[in-house]
């Protein structure tokens, strides 16, 4: 099963590392990255392989809110299949 | 692979344009409650609806964050009370009556329907002694939500019910005279009802329902503005096919949260109500749907065509996205819940008669609708009379939920807070129905050949 991370706000150094190093923590395989910024804004999709997640995913969708709040960003954390059913027949 | 496109899409959907679950209602059969004993009966109902619905609220919470889509509500409805209650006076209901909330504020839901009675064609004793119960029951109960179908169209209108009703409805809104006759807001009218609609204050468990089924109610009119807005200027067999796109998408997450907490809390999945159901907030608004089709105020004329398309359109999209379809699908046009709506029937355009004929094209009827408190009970009956016939001659469900709010005039505003909103009291036509009421009896069902 595979979790949607979405990051969004202003950019700053080390965005990308510090919710990759939470994933790591978290059990969660970084399986694709997209980022882009521009004019100081940050947008980054994080698509990770939540087999093997330490913890629930509510503890997981959590951390990286709270995470998030700490750095004035908008984190969310949602199931793929969000994605997949509204998208595809 | 995921398109990065369609998750911000969705995101945007959600964040943005208040996309989002509206309800997750546990049907649940009341029959083997039965009991000639009173106590035992509220004792059965208690136990049943507390055990059944325990996990509701925390499952839905957990699907919600799973999969970043808000679930507002989480709901109860069960059996029509009149079925299990024949051993019941007007009292009695209400004992049942307090028994139903006591059980939704045990399992946290924020409504519980079904304090119903199906009279069609004709009553019971104990249809009669619950719909007499109406008003007290909904004044001394907080999460009650009651019901009454007088007309369907194999059946014709029972019009003794209708006239019931009239008295019910004023009696109820006198009750709560100090709360803006709320009790009015928990009370719906219907034909042809469903037996397994999710929304509030219309929700039961019909008799032909499984012991226990999960029912979801989507909603979604600010993705669906959005999207007319960013079609521009395309023309309407375009547009036509923009909401239904839309629709789509709304309805498949109605399937996705449907199916899981069926699966979650081990019951069987009954069905997606297909709906754009409106809130009081910014940019939540069926009427601004309309508005942004081209009408320039929701109420003036092409309001009606503009409906029927969306109404339409929005079933279409959305039946290809779910497996099975049910309650009362379809765009609702509550005025006190929907924010245009309020703002174009403040401002005049949007008036009593043009809203029974927008009934005629789309789900429901004349919802959340504040009238004038000293409005005579015949006129409020004529007014169901009018508004349950356009349901019984089109083979479809309409509903009148009316609130004569107690002491307020043309003018005034009566706020009910939360999602049921606040309206604008409007004008009612006060020529008196009353020999034609008053002659009680059944309207026959209608013919089903030589239509025109």
């Amino acid at each position: 099963m595979k979790a949607v991370i979405t990051v969004t706000g202003r950019d700053s150094v080390g965005i990308s590392a510090g919710v990759s190093t939470l994933c790591a923590f978290a059990g969660a395989n970084v399986v694709d990255i997209t980022q882009s910024g521009s004019s100081g804004y940050f947008a980054m999709i994080m698509i990770v392989g939540i087999d093997s997640l330490k913890g629930s995913f509510s503890d997981f969708a959590d951390r990286l809110e709270a995470y998030g709040k700490d750095h004035g960003l908008i984190v969310s954390t949602v199931h793929e299949d969000i994605f997949n059913t509204m998208h595809h027949v | 692979m995921i398109n990065t496109a369609d998750i911000f899409e969705t995101i945007a959907m959600i964040r943005e344009e208040n996309l989002d679950i509206r309800t997750v209602t546990m049907g649940i059969s009341l029959l083997d409650c039965v009991s000639d004993d009173e106590k035992r009966l509220c004792d059965k109902v208690y136990d049943k609806i507390t055990r059944y619905a325990e996990k509701l609220v925390s499952t839905g919470e957990a699907i919600s964050k799973d999969y970043g889509i808000p679930i507002v509500n989480k709901r109860v409805s069960v059996t029509p009370v009149s079925l299990i209650g024949g051993c019941l006076d007007g009292d009695g209901f209400v004992r049942l009556a307090k028994t139903l909330d006591r059980a939704a504020n045990a399992v946290g839901v924020n409504f519980i329907g079904g304090y119903s009675a199906l009279v069609h064609k004709g009553m019971t004793g104990a249809e009669r002694n619950l719909i007499l119960s109406i008003p007290q029951a909904l004044t001394e109960t907080d999460l009650v939500c009651s019901s009454v179908n007088v007309a369907t169209t194999k059946a014709g209108i029972n019009m003794d019910a209708v006239r019931m009703m009239g008295g019910v409805i004023k009696r109820a809104a006198y009750l709560t005279r100090d709360n803006n006759s709320l009790a009015c807001a928990k009370l719906v009218v219907f034909a042809n009802v469903p037996e397994d609609n999710p929304f509030m204050a219309g929700a039961f468990c019909g008799v032909g329902e499984p012991d226990c089924a999960i029912n979801v109610g989507v909603s979604g009119p600010g993705a669906v503005a959005s999207a007319i807005k960013r079609a521009g200027d395309c023309n309407l067999s375009e547009l036509a096919e923009v909401i239904k796109k839309t629709a789509f998408k709304i309805t498949r997450v109605g399937q996705l949260v449907a199916t899981e907490a069926a699966r979650r809390l081990g019951v069987p999945f009954g069905i997606v109500d297909l709906s754009l159901a409106p809130t009081p907030a910014i940019g939540d608004s069926v009427a601004r749907i309309l508005e942004n089709m081209g009408v320039g105020t929701c109420g003036g004329y092409g309001t009606t065509a503009a409906l029927a398309m969306l109404n339409d359109a929005v079933k279409k999209g959305g039946v290809m996205a779910s497996g099975h379809v049910g309650g009362l699908s379809g765009a609702f046009i509550p005025v006190s819940e929907d924010e245009g709506m309020i703002s174009a029937a403040t401002s005049g355009v949007l008036t009593l008669e043009k809203l029974e004929a927008m009934t005629a094209v789309c789900s429901v009827g004349l919802d959340m609708i504040v009238i004038p408190g000293d409005t005579d009970e015949n006129v409020i009956c004529g007014m169901i009379a009018d508004e349950i016939s356009i349901g019984v001659a089109n083979t479809k469900t309409t509903a009148v939920r009316v609130i004569p709010a107690y002491g307020k005039k043309v003018g005034d505003t009566v706020s009910f807070g939360g999602l049921l909103g606040s309206a604008p009291v409007m004008p009612v036509c006060e020529a008196s129905p009353v020999r034609f009421i008053s002659r009680g009896g059944r309207i026959p069902a209608p013919i089903h050949s030589l239509k025109n």
